[in-house]
């Protein structure tokens, strides 16, 4: 059986065909003004990295943000399972993951067979999420996924005292002032972004084992800073783009029936 | 001559009052620096300038604002929350709760008859609720900040937002204008988050009438409305002097006090 996973969330897009316990094939995309073109547009790349056709997929289940405009998903499931779902297939001893998304931040518990015991999660405000991110590399003219690199060779630490996106924003512009090194404000912000969402996975009792997931992931910087803000070390996904998770968990519930 | 001065520095604005038996005689406003003792000094020095009185005939000076501690040409220093109540009864007689809007804080006081604060709450942590969100969203408007009350006015259909995050609401904003609403509509959505945040703090410490509004912020009607509907009573306005003064204002009125 041949299924997909199609997670549309707010910054891109992403697929995943899935096929006898193993992934077939993956795509990622920035999101489209409309989701339906973005859902369309990742599936097609996806089924083209596989050489299959859409009418080769049994199943295919839908998730993230824009999840309701996928005009192929068969059935929908939220985030929070298929995060759950696609991070414990791929590491069963996992028991908690943290998921950093582009405008949201996920704190999700789970048993020994990959079912959701408790969640918690922040949208409501930028701070602790990959937007924050994003607008610090505008504000210092740096590549987004140039960062965790270039903050990994600071010399000096630095302090960022405010949480609040707007105001740590005027802060890194003091601190450029100053004459700062780029690095060492970068690695100030990757800690206070990974403190933000360390005390979001608190608030739930932290157990081990902990997997980062999502976009901002693949920030080296702001990874290890996660390890250090829970006070646990923190793993990635085995071989996996910690991206495409959701996508991933989406397809392996299609494959479920 | 019993002349005393006040003076406030505050994040984006440094303000100077002179009065002289409960009359303001000359009041200064400039952008704050990066160092709040030059800019007491600078804002001091234009004031004396503008009214002819020189440093000696100030027979007491209070600093208050956030950079109060290190003005050096003050007697003393007193905390915003106080001056602010001290400016705002001094107009208002009546009020017993002051909403101070400033640029990157808001505050909440309750008082007694006396003048007396019997509780306070303050956000610095959230630029969402302080003038920091009206400046962003004028920025994205592409309009100074003051014409945000008075084209709010027109507004037939506000836009509402999902989120009361400064940075959510700006990619909203953007949306809007994208897709061709009225400035007016978007302008009167904004002064609606705005009062829906400070809301959030009024309802936390449970106001008191009169409410009087004080800071930059007051200056905009499209606020003031909102929050008065969200109260479901008139905030009562400063008319006798800038609302932005009023901090400075009570920092003077507590030198005056002493002399």
């Amino acid at each position: 059986m041949k299924t997909a996973g199609c997670d549309i969330g707010s910054r891109t897009a992403k697929a995943v065909i899935f096929e006898n316990n193993t992934i077939v094939s993956s795509a990622v995309i920035p999101a489209k003004l409309d989701p339906v073109e973005s859902s369309e547009t990742v599936i097609q790349m996806a089924l083209d990295h596989a050489k299959l056709k859409m009418e080769n997929i049994d199943t295919i289940v839908g998730t993230g943000y824009g999840q309701q405009e996928i005009p192929f998903a068969h059935r929908l499931e939220s985030e929070i399972v298929c995060h759950a779902k696609g991070a414990w297939w791929n590491i069963p001893s996992a028991r908690m993951i943290i998921d950093i998304g582009g405008q949201d931040s996920k704190a999700i518990k789970i048993d020994q067979n990959g079912r959701v015991i408790r969640y918690t999660y922040n949208d409501k405000c930028a701070s602790g999420t990959g937007r924050f991110l994003e607008i610090m590399a505008d504000a210092l003219h740096v590549e987004l996924n140039e960062m965790g690199k270039i903050g990994k060779t600071f010399k000096e630490k630095l302090n960022i005292s405010n949480q609040c996106v707007i105001f740590a924003e005027t802060e890194v512009v003091s601190l450029i002032n100053e004459e700062k090194e780029v690095a060492d404000i970068l690695n100030a912000l990757h800690i206070s972004l990974a403190n933000r969402v360390a005390s979001l996975a608190r608030s739930l009792t932290i157990e081990q084992d902990i997997i980062m997931t999502g976009g901002v992931a693949k920030n080296i910087g702001v990874f290890d800073a996660l390890s250090d803000g829970i006070g646990f070390p923190v793993k990635g996904l085995d071989g996996i783009d910690p991206q495409i998770n959701g996508a991933l968990g989406a397809a392996i519930i299609a494959s479920e029936g | 001559m019993s002349i005393a001065a006040g003076v406030d520095v505050g994040s984006l604005s440094t303000k100077a009052v002179i009065i002289k038996s409960n009359k303001i005689i000359g009041f200064a406003i400039i952008k704050s620096g990066p160092k709040p003792v030059e800019s007491a000094n600078k804002v001091m020095e234009q004031l004396l300038n503008q009214t002819g009185i020189v440093q000696n005939d100030i027979k007491r000076a209070v600093g208050t604002g956030y950079g109060r501690e290190k003005i050096t040409f003050i007697d003393n220093a007193i905390s915003e929350i106080s001056c602010h109540a001290k400016g705002a009864q001094f107009f208002v007689s009546s009020a017993r709760t002051i909403i101070d809007i400033g640029g990157q804080d808001c505050k909440v006081i309750k008082l007694d008859q006396d003048g007396n604060i019997i509780k306070f709450i303050t956000n610095d942590k959230c630029a969402s609720g302080t003038g920091r969100f009206l400046d962003v969203m004028a920025q994205v408007m592409n309009i100074d900040v003051s014409e945000l009350g008075k084209l709010s006015q027109k507004s037939t259909k506000p836009i509402s937002f999902a989120s009361i995050c400064t940075v959510w609401a700006q990619a909203d904003v953007i949306k809007h204008i994208n897709s061709r609403r009225p400035a007016e509509d978007i302008c009167a959505g904004i002064n609606a988050a705005m009062a829906n945040r400070v809301s959030m703090m009024t309802n936390a410490i449970k106001v008191e009438k009169d409410i009087c509004m004080t800071g930059g912020v007051a200056k905009n009607q499209g606020v003031v409305k909102a929050l008065s509907s969200i109260l479901g009573c008139k905030i009562k306005r400063i008319k006798k002097a800038d609302p932005q003064l009023i901090g400075a204002i009570g920092a003077a009125l507590f030198a005056q006090e002493k002399i």
